[in-house]
């Protein structure tokens, strides 16, 4: 299971290209504001079309060729750069919109989000919600992980919480994860590999 | 004034789906010639009240494109009937619905609707579970300002319908008909104050009605 990504897209006066070979483990999208790591992540989960090239999961054609699967059909486990809780739900609710009747939270005990399951979205702190929003992707059963800045607007402490999640995801739970960030030593520590945009 | 809550929610019940679509599809949908549906909604709150209710007279006349349809399929007619009133008073109220509803939708984060795509979630759940309870505030607001100027209709309903005592006389038309006759200032007033009393109470429970669906909305 791995990427494998060759878009191009214009957006407004800007050029977006990327490309990423098959490989194994985090792959780490780097480069500076601007450069469209975000727009390539929104390609690959379905939210905007390329305007010429391929998108691969896996062996699967998410995207080419005449294929264009909805974001729904995508199966991808997308966190954003901000959480994206629904508020007007709890964060039990939240944490099952994308998941199957008879799942179960237990899958997601190491999120250490047990305690927060009756509380409201907005009542949540930065690293809370933030964890909470991977919960929610994961127990989605997704294929892939897309995670946009996982670790901006987060203090020492909650940062190192989250790298450790994700070092877990990715050593454990074998995901393929696409990751997009600015800080360099984030990308060393937590990339397989890393392509400069 | 029971039959002008009648005449008023049910004029609101029928309308708010109407209301509600065509709020969507003003607020999400590009298509030529959405400045003039948008024009066309918007008319019973400029034109001439007497002028929509004339509009609606010859369309509902026996002879009229809608009355005659109704009379051959239904058997029934609308005119000189509450449901007539019920009628007018929905067509008057639907512009402030749909600017209501409308604001209401587009204020909704399509960020969170992309969210729930990438979660699995269809156009039909998304819109079940993300855009229509976010919007809720916007439309039970609207729901109630519709009812509170439905409950106000006087202009289209009188040349619509006329004033038929027990049947199309609403509260206003109950007013004017007290003001014609000499002496009858006492039911003025009690009319009046019933009537002011009926929009109070309809304005208070949107407000709270709104707060209440609005708590927690708050997006990261």
């Amino acid at each position: 299971m791995s990427f494998d990504v060759d878009v191009r897209k214009r957006i407004g006066d800007t050029d977006i290209a990327c490309r990423i070979e098959p490989g194994e483990g985090l792959t780490v999208l780097f480069g500076p504001s601007g450069a469209g790591k975000t727009s390539v992540l929104n390609m690959v989960a379905g939210l905007v079309a390329p305007d010429a090239g391929h998108i691969r999961v896996g062996g699967e054609t998410l995207f080419g060729g005449g294929v264009n699967l909805p974001p729904e059909g995508r199966n991808s486990g997308y966190v954003f750069q901000e959480p994206r809780l629904f508020p007007h739900m709890r964060v039990r609710a939240n944490l099952l919109y994308g998941a199957g009747d008879a799942t179960s939270l237990d899958s997601i005990d190491f999120l250490g989000i047990g305690h927060l399951l009756d509380r409201w979205p907005r009542t949540l702190s930065g690293g809370e919600a933030r964890r909470v929003a991977i919960g929610r992707a994961l127990l989605a059963a997704p294929r892939f992980l897309l995670l946009d800045e996982p670790l901006s607007s987060l203090d020492r402490a909650r940062r190192e919480e989250v790298m450790v999640v994700i070092e877990r995801l990715r050593d454990e739970m074998k995901l393929p994860i696409l990751m997009v960030t600015h800080d360099r030593a984030e990308a060393d520590r937590l990339g397989s590999r890393i392509v400069e945009m | 004034m029971l039959l002008s809550l009648q005449v008023g929610g049910v004029a609101v019940l029928v309308t708010l789906p109407v209301a509600f679509g065509l709020a969507y599809l003003l607020a999400r949908v590009r298509f030529p010639g959405k400045v003039l549906i948008d024009g066309i909604i918007h008319l019973p709150l400029v034109v001439p009240p007497v002028v929509t209710g004339w509009l609606l007279l010859i369309a509902f006349a026996p002879a009229g494109p809608i009355g005659a349809w109704l009379e051959s399929w239904f058997g029934v007619s609308v005119l000189f009937r509450w449901t007539g009133a019920a009628i007018a008073a929905g067509v008057m109220a639907l512009p402030l619905m749909v600017r209501a509803m409308r604001l209401s939708v587009e204020a909704v984060d399509r960020r969170l609707e992309a969210a729930a795509s990438t979660l699995g979630a269809a156009r039909a759940r998304v819109f079940w579970t993300i855009t229509l309870p976010l919007s809720l505030p916007g439309v039970l607001a609207g729901a109630v300002l519709g009812f509170a100027r439905a409950l106000g209709e006087f202009g289209a309903t009188i040349t619509f319908v006329s004033n038929v005592p027990g049947e199309t006389e609403t509260l206003p038309l109950a007013i004017y008909a007290a003001l014609q006759q000499p002496g009858g200032e006492a039911m003025v007033l009690r009319l009046s104050a019933i009537s002011v009393l009926l929009s109070l109470i309809a304005l208070v429970a949107s407000e709270l009605l709104a707060r209440r669906a609005g708590r927690g909305l708050h997006v990261l």
